[in-house]
């Protein structure tokens, strides 16, 4: 009888409190308030530009309507399209992101496996100038390359940011290289080798057999790289000013832009510049992005599990 | 066959295993000369001058140090600026570390709906972007609504002395801004913690440690190389932030006639300078922690 009881007592205090093999239910409850709560922190904006975004003009105005709008109103995207010029900014903006990107993933993976798998003088001298130009801010390069581009007439081209990319001097290039350089030092040289002493060349092995055994790198390598370029609006500013325009630079002008489609003086009330215009603007600025990351996201994150960016 | 090959063949196997990885890093080498060495030498070269951009080059008139006197002296904003982006840092680093650590802790941990959350909190790494962050602070939708002007909070920050009252306050007001920073360090995290060997945790329980112990002697000191990393990521890229106050002076007074390149060069070097010093003391002061924490 005794032993019964305790059983039973033994049973409800694993049941709330948990055991080795299970969390118990006060654990599980304070787990997904917690986590609940910071996922509302991340997807807060992300509603609030969603839900503005849909307001009439009427429903901005009126306070009794916060989180659910009186009808889907689609005006705002149209304009927001328009202002933004959006099949022309979106196309510059791939080229931009994506070009460079790949450039970048190539080079920084060349620099990498040289780096890992390669014993010569100035190799620790290397590493450090990858950490140093990590370090630098770009406001302490970036007027030299503006002026030096302004006298080859590359300045506003696209060329300007795909040539750094192309030598390696991509933005953040250098985390790059350093999950390269992580990532073909994890992977045994075994099969290189083997392939050596069957007289195949270092840039054969290289390509067949050392790129494919780092697949996840040049994944979360590619990725990474399109959106932080993408995100990108201090160098763009710089050097495409006056030429090529890029989403988030016609977001950043965004008021300037809409003023120039609808002057202020000759439209009506509903069609002056409200926060449902600018947010409309804002979600078609980020919707690219977030298409990518669904459809990728899985890849994305197991990738990053694979290839071990901490860098011990 | 390469053996055939007579200037080959008298090179020793070190030199030519040497040359071959200069090869792979030849380009580097040129793109790090070209694009950032020259430029960096160049900009301080500005920096002591005073540069007028004209229609065939640019004009320089030396003026040894007084671009930099000037901005720690003379300029009203700079020096302000800059203790300002020292506070905030200090602050957003810690609260982005212990964040992401905990995320982190969830996230290897087994639940339902594992992946929904998962995709959620690496929202930001996507979205983080200025523009995007800039529209959304000022519509108020990164600031826990209201918390500042609370009555309450207000007679608390007023009743704090002067030198605490600016951390504190940008901490409530940016609280949920600063969160935004946090997806890359929760995946550097991640990646270390699945690399913990868990038949240690498996030692540990059968010795009977709870997990609030084996947290604190395996786990943390087992994150602390990531922590390193953490920081040292985090304190770059709120520096490199084209948002960040002291960037946005910086390159206002790049196009300023009073101020022109010059002078923006001087800030560039005193900001990197700042920037470098808050960089190795926080190193220093991590890695002394990282070796208590391991013994």
């Amino acid at each position: 009888m005794q032993a019964l009881r305790r059983l039973n007592t033994d049973r409800i205090r694993s049941f709330f409190f948990g055991s080795r093999s299970r969390y118990g239910l006060v654990f599980t409850i304070v787990l997904y308030a917690l986590l609940i709560a910071i996922g509302f922190v991340y997807l807060y904006p992300l509603l609030f530009m969603f839900v503005t975004s849909i307001k009439t003009p009427a429903d901005l105005l009126n306070p009794m309507v916060q989180w659910v709008p009186t009808e889907f109103y689609t005006g705002n995207y149209e304009k927001a399209y328009r202002v933004l010029d959006y099949p022309h900014t979106l196309m510059t903006s791939i080229l931009i992101s994506v070009v460079p990107s790949l450039l970048q993933t190539f080079v920084a993976s060349l620099v990498g496996y040289g780096l890992a798998r390669y014993r010569f003088w100035g190799k620790n001298l290397v590493l450090a100038l990858i950490l140093a130009a990590f370090i630098i801010p770009p406001q302490n390069t970036v007027i030299p390359q503006m002026l030096k581009y302004r006298d080859l007439g590359l300045l506003g081209s696209p060329l300007s940011l795909i040539l750094p990319a192309l030598l390696g001097q991509g933005y953040k290039s250098a985390i790059f290289i350093l999950i390269f350089y992580q990532g073909f030092l994890s992977i045994p040289k075994v099969l290189e080798e083997a392939a050596r002493i069957d007289g195949a060349s270092d840039l054969r092995i290289f390509f067949t057999i050392a790129v494919p055994s780092a697949l996840p790198a040049y994944i979360v390598s590619f990725i990474f790289s399109v959106v932080w370029y993408w995100n990108e609006t201090f160098l763009t500013a710089i050097f495409l000013e006056g030429g090529v325009t890029t989403l988030p630079m016609q977001l950043s002008r965004f008021v300037q832009a809409y003023e120039n489609l609808y002057p202020p003086g000759t439209v009506n009330i509903f069609d002056r510049l409200n926060e449902a215009v600018k947010m409309s603007g804002t979600f078609l600025n980020i919707l690219p992005l977030l298409v990518m990351y669904f459809l990728l996201q899985k890849w994305f994150v197991e990738s990053v599990e694979r290839t071990g960016i901490t860098g011990e | 066959m390469t053996n055939s090959n007579p200037f080959r063949r008298g090179v020793s196997l070190r030199v030519r295993e040497a040359l071959h990885g200069y090869g792979f890093i030849v380009v580097w080498i040129l793109g790090f000369s070209l694009f950032t060495f020259l430029p960096l030498i160049e900009t301080f070269r500005y920096s002591l001058h005073q540069v007028t951009v004209t229609a065939e080059g640019i004009d320089l008139d030396f003026l040894a140090w007084a671009n930099y006197t000037r901005a720690l002296f003379t300029d009203p904003n700079f020096v302000e600026l800059l203790i300002g982006y020292l506070i905030e840092t200090l602050v957003s680093v810690p609260i982005v570390l212990i964040f992401s650590m905990i995320i982190a802790l969830f996230l290897n941990l087994d639940f339902k709906l594992k992946g929904l959350f998962r995709t959620i909190f690496f929202l930001p790494v996507v979205i983080t972007s200025g523009p995007v962050i800039k529209e959304l602070t000022a519509q108020g939708a990164t600031s826990a609504p209201g918390i500042a002007n609370n009555p309450v909070v207000a007679e608390f920050l007023l009743g704090l002395p002067r030198a605490l009252r600016n951390p504190v306050e940008y901490l409530l007001t940016s609280f949920i801004l600063i969160l935004w920073f946090s997806g890359v360090q929760i995946l550097i995290y991640l990646a270390s913690l699945q690399k913990v060997d868990k038949s240690i945790y498996e030692a540990a329980a059968i010795d009977g440690a709870s997990a609030w112990e084996s947290y604190w002697k395996i786990t943390l000191p087992s994150l602390s190389a990531a922590t390193i990393v953490n920081a040292i990521y985090t304190i770059i890229t709120l520096s490199h932030f084209s948002e960040n106050k002291v960037i946005q002076y910086i390159y206002a007074q790049t196009y300023n006639v009073h101020g022109g390149i010059g002078y923006a060069s001087a800030m560039a070097f005193i900001y990197f300078g700042v920037m470098s010093l808050l960089l190795g003391i926080v190193y220093l002061f991590l890695t002394r922690w990282a070796k208590k924490e391991s013994n």
